[in-house]
């Protein structure tokens, strides 16, 4: 294990995908992952790695570029956020059509109108069902690490899934924060060179991202559905093998202090950090409080949520995000539906908080515990609106 | 997954048989499906009015008409999708498309 350094987040993660050895990086700079796609081409250009950094004109054409060179069995990495993840929207479902194990960092902040480059989950929500394995990263360390693992997960022969890895922008793209890196043996010992399930190469004609018609195009959404599904136990798997060679363990859920807890908040993202010691401070006090962080947002970790929430009374949902016009936040909403049927389901509390870079304190998520006692229906709520 | 027992079907029937990501592993298999099914209308040549020019030949999107022995020309009805493409560009009259009855 190498030795702890300061860095700030963006450019670690820059540094991370440089240890997993890619071949290929298509990056459309833009604000706040900027510093992730001007290290990574950096370190290209420097000679650190052999890869080669396609610059691009868009983000539709970074995705683009990045299905064709993993078609050929390189490994592929892009990086993005807000707007350009919105422009990538049309090719992200194509990607996991295709299998392709591509790895993207997306540095959440929210999407227009009105412009506003900070910090929230608006630009990731829509993409919930493109297909794509979908995490969310803590802090720096969780950055460096999930992206390491992300390449393992998404070339598993079992998986052959794009992963998207969320860092929340500003918030933790532009922190600067103590990081343990892995040595490049290491990084070795755990990521071997990809082997692709198939390549394109003149010598070998093959055909990929065929045409299908309404006889069996069910037939490949069912397929696809199912290996997104089944990508879980080897996530889980592979999160184990990081564990025993790092020793730091991740989750699909991770717990804070859930034990005889009758009220959990439910956070996604960085924001677990902040609520965690909201919990320190509301347990000095005697509140039987706990905390669930959602670590896999897709595929959706169902048992793992069961397990997590078992016992508790209120579950208070904390969503970066909002789906205007529907029954609340897409977290919420989701878990509301698939613990529809459970008996004695906790009651769900859905706050939506935190939009545009709206700074969510310690004090506000103890205030946000205190209103949902007193909130009788399950309806959606703004938190520290003007009102 | 095993690329060998994926590749080996040439048309999958079940959706666990879909190859994944819907790869072609053998090159030219789009000439196994026949679009002939798709066909409501199939064209019928009078060679008395053929002036063997060809055209028809020239113009079929779906590459499936030849040339006979003699010079003369017919579809194979298997691809023939019935587009009436080669009726239409036939200035002789000689293509006629006919309703295809059960």
């Amino acid at each position: 294990m190498g030795k702890r350094v300061g860095m700030e987040v963006a450019i670690a993660a820059s540094e991370a995908v440089a240890l997993c050895n890619i071949d290929v990086a298509a990056v459309y700079p833009i604000t706040p992952q900027s510093h992730m796609a001007e290290h990574l081409a950096d370190i290209i250009h420097d000679g650190r790695i052999d890869a080669e950094f396609i610059t691009v004109e868009s983000e539709h054409s970074s995705i683009s570029a990045c299905a064709g060179a993993s078609a050929t069995g390189a490994r592929v990495y892009t990086a993005t956020s807000s707007q350009g993840l919105m422009l990538m929207h049309e090719i992200l479902p194509i990607v996991s059509a295709m299998r392709l194990p591509i790895v993207m960092g997306n540095a959440n902040r929210a999407v227009s109108g009105p412009l506003n480059i900070w910090n929230d989950h608006t630009d990731i929500m829509p993409q919930r069902d493109s297909g794509w394995i979908c995490m969310f990263a803590e802090n720096g360390q969780e950055v460096v690490d999930m992206t390491i693992q992300s390449f393992k997960i998404a070339e598993h022969p079992d998986v052959m899934l794009p992963v998207v890895l969320n860092i929340d922008g500003f918030q933790l793209t532009h922190m600067i924060e103590p990081i343990e890196f892995p040595t490049q043996r290491e990084v070795n010992k755990f990521l071997p060179p990809r082997k692709p399930f198939a390549s394109l190469h003149p010598d070998h004609p093959i055909s990929m991202g065929c045409f299908n018609m309404p006889d069996i195009f069910m037939e490949t959404m069912k397929a696809k559905d199912t290996a997104l599904r089944n990508s879980k136990k080897t996530i889980i798997n592979i999160w184990k093998e990081w564990g025993r060679q790092f020793g730091r363990i991740y989750r699909p859920v991770e717990t804070y202090k859930t034990k005889g807890a009758d009220t959990l908040i439910l956070t996604v993202g960085s924001m677990g950090e902040t609520a965690s010691i909201a919990v320190d401070e509301m347990r000095k006090k005697g509140v039987a409080v706990g905390l669930v962080k959602l670590r896999l947002w897709r595929p959706f970790p169902l048992d793992e949520l069961h397990d997590a929430i078992k016992g508790c009374k209120t579950l208070i949902v904390m969503d970066r995000a909002v789906s205007f016009g529907g029954a609340g936040g897409p977290v919420a909403t989701e878990i509301k539906s698939l613990i529809y049927h459970d008996k004695g389901r906790p009651r769900i509390v859905n706050f939506i908080m935190g939009l545009g870079g709206r700074d969510v304190t310690v004090n506000d998520f103890i205030a946000m515990v205190e209103r949902a006692k007193k909130k009788k229906d399950e309806t959606y709520e703004y938190y520290g609106v003007r009102e | 997954m095993k690329k060998k027992k994926a590749a080996s079907k040439a048309w999958p029937e079940k959706w666990h048989e879909v190859n994944p990501g819907c790869m072609v592993f053998i090159p030219g298999n789009a000439s196994t499906y026949h679009t002939g099914s798709w066909r409501a209308q199939r064209p019928e040549w009078d060679n008395k009015k053929c002036i063997k020019c060809g055209l028809c030949y020239v113009f079929c999107p779906e590459g499936c008409i030849t040339e006979d022995a003699e010079g003369f020309f017919k579809a194979n009805l298997d691809y023939c999708k019935g587009c009436g493409i080669c009726a239409h560009e036939c200035w002789p009259g000689a293509i006629k498309m006919l309703e295809e009855v059960e």
